[in-house]
C-alpha cells in the first residue's frame, strides 16, 4: 500500500510547437485528496487525460495505481473512475441504465448489476429517480449520478476534473458532503481539478498549475504559510499616487489590482495606524487579511485566478512577459 | 429546464456500504467484452424507441420517393417499366435499402452526437477493446436501421409487391447484411468527422451518391458506359441487387460485363465490405479523441 497512487515524472504533452505540459512531476498518496489548481489552458484537463489513458504523453512517464498508462492501459482504466468536467451521461436512457451501461462495461455480470447500483443511487439521493430518463434531471442531479457512476467499479483512484463546474452553491456544497463522506468511508484516492479557491482548500494537498507547469506544490496551510505575510487592501481616491507615497514614507511596494491597492506587509493590524499617520490621499476602505489561496495564486503566478482565465486565448507569450515584468 | 436548484427528494447523505473491490467478480475478457458489446448494441435499441420521431422521419422520405418520385416516374417511363416490372414496384425494394442506408450511417454518425456531448469518453475509458466497442455500435446501428426498414414493408400490398416466408426472410438476411456493413462504412466516416455540422457535407457527398448509384432509383444495366463503371464500384450496389432479386425474382438482376451477377457474389462483396471497414473503423475509433 505505501506505493504511490499516481506517479508522474517529467510529464511532457506538446501540440505542434505548445507546450500543453511542460516537465510534471508528483505524487499522490493512497488516500489522499489531491488537487490541481489553475485557470482554464492551465494543463490540468490534458494531464488527466494523459493520466486517464485518452491522450497519450509526448515524454517523461505516468503510473496510476501502479500500472504505466503507456503500457497498461486496460489495467489503468479497470482502476480509475472519472468524473468529467462535462456532462457524459446518455441523455435518453434512465439513471439505472446509465448505470447499468457502466457496470457492464467494467465488467460486473448483468445478474450482479442491481445490487451494486442500489447502494449508490441511495447514496447519492436518487432512488426514487432511477427509472427516469436523465434528461429530465437538474444540473445538480446529473453531476450526483455521474459521481455515483464513477464509483461504480470501487476504483482505486477517482478523478473529478471540475466536479462542481456550473452548479450553484448549494449543489457543489452537496456534492462535496459526497465526496467528504466518501473519503471517510473508502479511503478512495482522488485527484480533483477545480479553479474555485474554497475547493482547493478542502485538498490535502494542492499543486498549483500554470502554462503546463507546477509552480508550487504543499498542502494549503504551507502554501499560505510560504507567503508570510498579511495582505492589507485599501481603495483612495488616488490609488497611483497613494501607491507611490507608500513606497516613498513606508518602504512598502504594493500592486494596483481591480479591489484597490494591494500591500504584502507582516503585521497587518499593526501597519494600518502607520498608515493614516502618513497617507495624504483619502482613504475611502481598508481591508485586513490573512493570505489566502488567492494570494498564493498570485504569489506564483502574478496574476489573479480570474486575469488568468480572461487570457486564456493569448496564453504562449504575453502572460509570460506579464509574470517578467512584475518579477523586475 | 429552470436552472433554479430544487431539493429533489434529496436528505442527508446517508451511510451506505459500497461493495468493495473484491466483491466484483472477474470473469474472462472474452466473456466479458461480448457482454458490453450486447450493452453497446442494447443502448441504440433503447434510444431507438425512446425517439419515436426518429422513425417517423425515417421513413417520411422513402414514402415520398415511393409515391411521389414513384408514381411520377412510372408515367414517365411508361408500360415498360423497369428491368422487366412495374416502375413502382421496381422502386420498392430500393427505398428498403434507402431507408436502411440513411439510418445506417445516421445511427454511426450519432458517433459525433456522442463525442460532443461526451458520452464517447465514457466508452472509450472503459476497460474493453476498442474492437468490442465498434462491433457493438455496428450491430446496434444496423438492427436500427433493420428495424426502419421493416416499418416500410406494410407498404409492400400497395404497389402491388407481395412476400412468401422464405422471401421475407431472404429480404431479412441481405437487410441486416446491408444494415452492418453500411454502419461500419458510417462509423469510418464518423471516426473522420469533428463536428456534427460537417452532416450535410456528408449527406450531399457520400449518402446521396451511394444512393443514386446503387441502383435502388433506376435499373444499372443499360447506363452509358462510365455510369456503368461508378455504379460497379459503389459496394452498396450488391445489397441492393440482392434485395431485389429476392422479393421481385422476375425484375432483370445486375450484370458485369455482359454476365449476371450471381447472389452469392452479391452476399460475398456486401459482406467483405462491411468486414473492411469494420477494421477500418477498429483502427480509427481510438484515435477520436
Amino acid at each position: 500500500m505505501s506505493s504511490p497512487a499516481v506517479e508522474v515524472e517529467s510529464l511532457f504533452k506538446t501540440f505542434g510547437d505548445f507546450h500543453a505540459v511542460n516537465d510534471v512531476s508528483f505524487s499522490v498518496a493512497p488516500g489522499e485528496l489531491f488537487g490541481f489548481l489553475g485557470p482554464n489552458g492551465a494543463g490540468k484537463t490534458t494531464t488527466i487525460s494523459i493520466l486517464c489513458t485518452l491522450l497519450q504523453l509526448s515524454a517523461g512517464s505516468a503510473r496510476v495505481a501502479g500500472f504505466d498508462v503507456a503500457t497498461q492501459p486496460n489495467q489503468v482504466r479497470s482502476n480509475i473512475g472519472l468524473v468529467f468536467q462535462e456532462i457524459t451521461l446518455d441523455d435518453y436512457l434512465t439513471g439505472a441504465e446509465n448505470l447499468k451501461f457502466h457496470a457492464v462495461l467494467y465488467g460486473c455480470p448483468p445478474s450482479q448489476v442491481k445490487e451494486r447500483t442500489a447502494p449508490l443511487l441511495e447514496m447519492v439521493g436518487l432512488t426514487d429517480r432511477a427509472d427516469q430518463q436523465v434528461r429530465f434531471y437538474s444540473g445538480g442531479m446529473k453531476r450526483r449520478l455521474e459521481i455515483a457512476r464513477g464509483l461504480l467499479h470501487a476504483p482505486r483512484v477517482l478523478f473529478l476534473d471540475e466536479p462542481t463546474i456550473g452548479l450553484d452553491p448549494q449543489t457543489r456544497l452537496h456534492i462535496w458532503d459526497y465526496v467528504d463522506q466518501l473519503r471517510q468511508r473508502e479511503a478512495t484516492t482522488m485527484f480533483l481539478t477545480t479553479h474555485y479557491m474554497d475547493e482547493a482548500e478542502r485538498c490535502d494537498r494542492i499543486a498549483i498549475i500554470d502554462q503546463g507547469r507546477i509552480v508550487a506544490i504543499d498542502t494549503p496551510d504551507a502554501l499560505k504559510a510560504s507567503i508570510g505575510t498579511d495582505v492589507v487592501t485599501i481603495q483612495t481616491s488616488d490609488d497611483a499616487a497613494a501607491r507611490e507615497q507608500i513606497i516613498q514614507v513606508l518602504g512598502v511596494t504594493g500592486d494596483l489590482t481591480d479591489d484597490g491597492l494591494r500591500l504584502k506587509v507582516t503585521d497587518g493590524e499593526a501597519f494600518v495606524p502607520r498608515l493614516f499617520d502618513r497617507l495624504d490621499t483619502g482613504v475611502r476602505n481598508v481591508n485586513v487579511r490573512r493570505p489566502s489561496l488567492d494570494d498564493v495564486f498570485i504569489e506564483y503566478t502574478g496574476r489573479d485566478i480570474r486575469d488568468a482565465e480572461a487570457s486564456t486565448n493569448d496564453k504562449f507569450r504575453s502572460t509570460a512577459m506579464a509574470r517578467g515584468l512584475r518579477k523586475s | 429546464m429552470a436552472k433554479t436548484f430544487i431539493p429533489d427528494s434529496n436528505p442527508d447523505p446517508v451511510a451506505v456500504p459500497t461493495p468493495s473491490l473484491s466483491t466484483m467478480h472477474h470473469e474472462g475478457p472474452l466473456l466479458r467484452n461480448f457482454r458490453a458489446m450486447l450493452m453497446v448494441w442494447r443502448r441504440d435499441i433503447i434510444r431507438l424507441f425512446r425517439m419515436p420521431t426518429r422513425i417517423i422521419t425515417g421513413i417520411a422520405q422513402p414514402i415520398l420517393f415511393l409515391f411521389v418520385l414513384g408514381a411520377g416516374l412510372e408515367s414517365a417511363v411508361g408500360a415498360n417499366g423497369a428491368a422487366g416490372v412495374d416502375y413502382q414496384q421496381y422502386l420498392f425494394p430500393g427505398i428498403l435499402a434507402m431507408s436502411v442506408l440513411t439510418s445506417a450511417l445516421f445511427s454511426a454518425i450519432a458517433i459525433v452526437w456522442d463525442r460532443e456531448f461526451g458520452f464517447l469518453r465514457e466508452m472509450l475509458v472503459a476497460p474493453v477493446r476498442r474492437s468490442t466497442l465498434v462491433l457493438g455500435k455496428a450491430l446496434g446501428g444496423g438492427s436500427v436501421s433493420v428495424i426502419q426498414g421493416l416499418v416500410l414493408v406494410v407498404l409492400a400490398p400497395i404497389v402491388g409487391v407481395s412476400f412468401t416466408v422464405a422471401s421475407f426472410f431472404e429480404m431479412l438476411f441481405f437487410l441486416l447484411l446491408l444494415a452492418f456493413s453500411l454502419t461500419a462504412f458510417g462509423i469510418v466516416v464518423a471516426s473522420r468527422m469533428q463536428r456534427m455540422e460537417s452532416f450535410q457535407m456528408v449527406m450531399a457527398l457520400v449518402l446521396q451518391p451511394m444512393l443514386f448509384l446503387s441502383g435502388a432509383i433506376f435499373p444499372l444495366n443499360a447506363l452509358p458506359k462510365w455510369l456503368a463503371v461508378i455504379t460497379r464500384l459503389n459496394p452498396a450496389t450488391y445489397g441492393v441487387d440482392a434485395i431485389r432479386r429476392v422479393i421481385l425474382p422476375q425484375a432483370a438482376p445486375l450484370e458485369i460485363l455482359g454476365s449476371v451477377v450471381p447472389l452469392w457474389f452479391d452476399a460475398l462483396v456486401t459482406l467483405g465490405f462491411g468486414v473492411a471497414m469494420l477494421a477500418l473503423a477498429v483502427k480509427l475509433f481510438g484515435k477520436t479523441e
